[in-house]
């Protein structure tokens, strides 16, 4: 919402300069985006007349003035080709810092003579790049005066960003009456005498609402007025409507502008001999068009309320006029229209249009019911007074809608919501400022103006009082601690989640944060792209699907970095990977990925980021968010997107906890990832809450006698996998075998073509005596029969 | 001089004279072995007299003696003589650089919730969270936003395709949903902070279509503007580790408070840097205000008895104003450079004690 300062003072009588209105609307919570003042930065310059401008004595392109500047006479040289006798200008006198260059004009002397000041051009003072000649101003303008007020530039214009609550400060006349609660002036009557008519209308109006959308258009006033000449508007209105953004486009458009920033109120005028027969409000018909001022043609639906003659609609009420009833320079006779409509229907046929329009604006943030009449006869009136004419009596179908209810209130309200105590008086003064009638004591009750349709209870008053009063004088009060100590607020899951992340850190992982909307053909890679996780509306096309999992975003950025030179690289990302578009058909996922080898260091001993890496970093992510050992099994095999042969699952039951492994070659290759990379995902809401176990450790009984270490080999068939030797190892003698490692694995010369050699290292330790060399030998034999039982395989010798 | 004495003299120099471990082996053997001199000495013994065995018992056992502890100290000598000499052999480049390592990094969004977080745990106040994918009915309806209101233009939704229920849910706008969530599932008091992910389709250098934002909410039967403004007080000192900070309160219109309140942070832009607390402008905070009575009710709290706050802030803006970050879009580019400059060390996690920053 743009004003000026002198429109803001048509209805405010203030002498409060424009910076002091800026901040008190900002503080009553109208807040100022910007206040644009080229006048002050113009203060200083003045109006001058040229009083002589003849050719200088030593130069054939620079001229030597007298310039009057009202009081005194000054000698000036000016190289501008249009200084002339006689002439206006703007005038900036030594000392002065001149915009453009932002330096201080000094005393100067020009091929011999002396210079005191300087006519000041568009460009110096930035308000153009014309640089070619000096300002010539208004020949009316008087010497002395400012000059910003002959360059039409002193007057402030604010812009105001209006909170959809606030229908009544889409006015100039609205926001005068806050500040005017705010204590910076008086708001002057905005009565509006009424206009009699001449001649019984000769249109008439009626609303044509089935039963059930009688609210659809309480009520709509016009007015028909004959014999109009329609020009450009008068200087003053145009300059107002200019200074705000709009463009004056004739007297009859111009005074519809006016009224609705004047007053909030939309109207419409129509060229009454465009119109055929009787006018009235109804809801369309199903696929009525209309072809409104856009020049577009917009099919309706039963839901959008049209303005219509006997023949057909015209407009689409409230939100945009029609485009060949409009008024044109060869308009003679105009009906005005004036009506009230349901701001939620408007909204939506607003929506559903795609249309916004100052119309709408107003109407769908409430417009006053009461000034619906008013508006009409300040119409009329204007339009009588720039273009002539007779008007007819006015015409009004239906009556305001109800806007009159009574809100109990109290200071008690005040305090228990906003801490603070104020007197009745206090609160009755702010709220009667504002418009509200008020009655009772202590026990109020209160009526908002026809203009606030946003106030609906006590909640809102105590945001009146508070907002006028000063939410800055409202003291901080320390909210009492619920426990002396704070006790530990995250959840077990919260807490998983912090430690995955610095644990990722902590080994060398760099968090990334990505997009939760992916590319789809990314996402079809990773189990996605299906409809169901599409977004109607994406801000990109390759921004359209929910991700599937965290991976094809750290893969992208790995690509990324890649493609900047970073050959090794570790990224992680914990984030939501979504199952639907259902509301809370997402899991938290940990997802890593490494890529590369170290290869170009010295120290020569390197490999390329392998599954063995990536089943280390999703171990370390499980373990440190259980805070124990993982000891369920890994199962060969994981989905598509990783290397089938070189990759694997951790799950409990059928409950899937993690998963890794070296990526599927053509999975790089879709994201253009030409070395091999392997990545890990754990999905931290699987991870199952730890038992509840008490503080205290268990007891540490470390036993008295020695271990025993025992190494085996074994030659098993080449898709034995190492958990088969070390489970069926385990499970001879549990109480006696501490640990179970894989120290060696060889295939080649002395191992069969198909078979493997694997090599085991078994500790024994026992609790409750030393272990004798015959104990050992049967624990061992133990060991190769299980092994060569549950493997098929035999002992290397 | 006895013939012992001498022999003695003669094994004590020989040992003394042994260049290294072997010759030293050849001397102890010489004298201590089974054949060695000494050894023949003490066998001699037995074929003595009680007399004599009593005056050269000692004598041979003293000769023994001093030759095994001479031999013992020459073996450590030779031994450390030896090490000596393969430690000056054994050098390397030190200058070299280390088996390499990459040095793992914490968002800097991650770290600020950890840091936010932490004062708001010393306040009192858990942690929710919600889904990202939300109701429209917990997004804005229940937040007192019906359809058509024109309030639901301020937030640009991204709307996910029908699914099978026919229905269309949205990415929520803002972290209220959880607001609606919380008051739905627990009886009052509450106190919570939500920090989550949140979407707009907006993009620019300070709007990326997805954001990070916190969300403080109390209900209970006596907190009013006056606490809220502890509050923000309170959190914007810890959080921006400054001793004063000087807040400004606007108005402003939520449809979810009321009265609703906008707050703004004294700070000094001049010379390039921001600083808190001083200055002449001012920096947007983020909203607030009183939960509003028909929230309290659509999620089945009674607002003549209950009342409370709630307020949020963006939590990539905090990161981005504490930490210096001018540009938004990066914070979701995983760019490597941009991910080492701004991020921080595992071990940082921040806590009151410590500081929440370095």
């Amino acid at each position: 919402m743009k004003f000026t300062l002198s429109w803001l003072k048509e209805h405010l009588e203030t002498d409060a300069d424009a910076r002091t209105i800026a901040e008190t609307l900002t503080n009553i919570g109208l807040e100022v985006e910007s206040l644009e003042d080229r006048g002050a930065a113009l203060k200083d310059f003045i109006v001058a007349h040229v009083v002589s401008a003849e050719k200088h004595p030593n130069a054939d392109k620079l001229k030597l003035c007298r310039v009057d500047t009202g009081s005194d006479i000054v000698q000036v040289v000016c190289g501008a080709p249009n200084a002339h006798t006689g002439m206006k200008g703007v005038f900036a006198r030594p000392a002065l810092v001149i915009p453009s260059s932002g330096e201080t004009l000094k005393i100067s002397s020009i091929r011999g003579v002396e210079s005191r000041g300087m006519l000041c051009s568009e460009r110096e003072l930035l308000l153009s790049d014309e640089r070619e000649g000096v300002i010539e101003l208004d020949p009316a303008a008087e010497p002395g005066t400012p000059a910003a007020r002959a360059l039409g530039l002193d007057d402030p214009v604010f812009d105001v960003a209006i909170t959809p609550n606030r229908g009544d400060c889409t006015s100039v006349v609205g926001i005068a009456r806050d500040l005017a609660a705010a204590g910076l002036g008086r708001l002057k009557s905005t009565e509006v005498a009424v206009v009699k008519g001449g001649v019984p209308s000769p249109l008439g109006i009626t609303l044509n609402f089935p039963p059930d959308a009688q609210d659809a258009c309480p009520i709509f006033a016009g007015r028909f007025i004959r014999n109009v000449r329609n020009g450009p508007s008068p200087g003053w209105l145009q300059k107002q409507l200019r200074a705000v953004g709009l463009r004056p486009i004739s007297a009859l458009v111009d005074v519809t502008n006016f009224i609705a920033n004047d007053r909030g109120r939309p109207l419409h005028v129509f060229d009454a001999h465009k119109l055929a027969g009787g006018m009235q409000a109804r809801l369309a018909r199903d696929g009525e068009i209309v072809t409104a001022l856009d020049g577009k043609t917009y099919a309706l639906d039963p839901e959008t309320i049209v303005i219509a003659d006997d023949k057909r609609a015209l407009s689409i009420a409230g939100v945009m006029g029609g485009g060949d009833t409009g008024c044109t320079e060869t308009t003679r006779n105009v009906f005005i229209e004036s009506a009230w409509f349901d701001p939620q229907r408007i909204a939506a046929t607003g929506r559903k249009l795609g249309i916004q329009s100052d119309a709408r604006y107003r109407f769908e943030r409430g417009t006053d019911p009461e000034f619906v009449v008013p508006g009409l006869e300040l119409a009329t009136r204007l339009i009588l007074e720039f273009c002539g004419g007779e008007a007819a009596e006015s015409v009004v179908a239906g009556s305001p809608p109800p806007w009159r209810r009574e809100i109990a209130f109290s200071a008690r309200h005040v305090r228990r919501l906003a801490g603070i105590d104020l007197t009745l008086s206090d609160i009755s003064k702010i709220l009667v400022s504002l418009g509200f009638a008020v009655e009772g004591d202590p026990e109020m009750r209160v009526t908002p103006p026809s203009w606030r349709g946003d106030i609906a209870g006590s909640a809102d008053l105590v945001e009146e009082v508070v907002r006028i009063h000063g939410l800055d004088r409202i003291p901080a009060a320390p909210m009492a601690r619920t426990h002396a100590v704070a006790r530990a607020v995250l959840t077990p899951p919260q807490k998983r989640t912090r430690l995955a992340r610095r644990t990722l850190a902590a080994r060398g992982f760099n968090e990334t944060i990505s997009y939760s909307f992916i590319p789809r053909a990314h996402a079809a890679l990773f189990g996605g792209g299906g409809e169901l996780r599409q977004l109607e509306n994406p801000i990109a096309a390759d921004m359209d699907a929910l991700r599937p999992s965290v991976l094809p975003s750290l893969l992208a950025a790995l690509a990324r970095n890649a493609a900047r030179g970073f050959a090794e690289q570790m990224l992680f990302e914990i984030g939501a990977q979504f199952e639907s578009g259902m509301p809370g058909a997402q899991t938290l996922a940990a997802g890593g990925v490494r890529l590369g080898s170290a290869a170009r260091s010295w120290t020569k001993d390197t490999h390329n980021a392998d599954a063995f890496d990536v089943k280390a970093d999703m171990l370390a992510v499980l373990e440190s968010a259980m805070g124990g050992t993982m000891t369920a099994p890994v199962k060969a095999g994981a989905p598509g997107w990783y290397h089938p042969g070189r990759s694997g699952t951790l799950a409990l039951g059928s409950k899937v906890l993690a998963r890794f492994g070296e990526l599927h070659p053509e999975i790089l290759a879709a994201f253009d990832v030409k070395v091999p990379a392997s990545a890990f995902e754990v999905f931290l809401d699987a991870i199952p809450e730890p038992k509840a176990k008490g503080r205290t450790r268990g007891l540490f009984q470390p036993s008295q006698f020695p271990a025993v270490e025992r190494d085996f080999a074994f030659v098993v068939d080449a898709n034995v996998t190492a958990d088969d030797i070390i489970r069926s190892a385990c499970n001879v003698e549990r109480s006696l075998i501490e640990r179970v490692d894989v120290f060696d694995i060889y295939e080649g010369a002395g191992v069969p073509e198909g078979k493997k050699s694997l090599a085991i290292s078994v500790r024994l330790q026992p609790r409750d005596r030393t272990l004798t060399d015959a104990e050992i030998e049967a624990v061992a034999q133990k060991i190769v029969s299980a092994v060569m039982k549950a493997t098929g395989g035999t002992l290397r010798t | 001089m006895s013939d012992i004495d001498s022999l003695e003299r003669q094994i004590l120099d020989a040992i003394d004279n042994a260049a290294d471990e072997a010759a030293l082996e050849t001397v102890r053997v010489s004298a201590l072995g089974k054949k060695g001199s000494i050894s023949e000495l003490l066998k001699s013994l037995g074929a003595m007299s009680p007399e004599e065995r009593r005056e050269k018992g000692p004598l041979f056992n003293g000769v023994r003696d001093r030759v095994a502890a001479a031999i013992a100290e020459r073996k450590t000598v030779l031994a450390r003589l030896k090490l000596d000499a393969r430690l000056a052999f054994e050098r390397i480049d030190v200058t070299l650089p280390p088996r390499p390592e990459l040095r793992g990094t914490i968002h800097p969004v991650s770290q600020v919730q950890d840091e936010i977080t932490a004062i708001f745990a010393d306040l009192g106040f858990a942690v929710a969270e919600g889904p990202d994918v939300e109701f429209d009915e917990y997004n804005f309806t229940k937040l007192n936003i019906p359809p058509d209101h024109p309030a639901r233009q301020m937030h640009d939704t991204f709307y996910v395709s029908r699914q099978t229920d026919g229905a269309r849910h949205v990415l929520r706008t803002h972290t209220s949903p959880v607001q609606a969530r919380v008051m739905l599932s627990q009886k009052p008091p509450i106190r919570v902070i939500v920090p989550g992910r949140t979407y707009r389709r907006d993009s620019d250098a300070t709007h990326t279509p997805m954001f990070h934002q916190v969300e403080a909410l109390v209900i209970d039967e006596e907190t009013h503007l006056g606490h809220l403004r502890w509050v923000v007080e309170e959190f914007c000192s810890a959080f921006f580790e400054v001793e004063r900070i000087e807040l400004r309160a606007r108005p402003s219109y939520f449809p979810f408070t009321e009265p609703s309140v906008e707050w703004d942070m004294r700070c000094d832009r001049s010379g390039g840097q921001i600083k808190f607390g001083t200055g002449n402008d001012w920096l947007e905070l983020g909203g607030s205000g009183m939960v509003h009575p028909r929230v309290l009710e659509m999620c089945g709290i009674d607002p003549s008895r209950y009342q409370g706050f709630a307020c949020g802030f963006g939590i990539d803006r905090m990161a981005m104003l504490k930490y210096g970050a001018p540009d938004l879009r990066p914070f979701f580019e995983s760019d490597l450079r941009w991910l080492r400059h701004f991020g921080f060390a595992a071990l940082d996690l921040p806590t009151l004690d410590g500081g929440l920053s370095r």
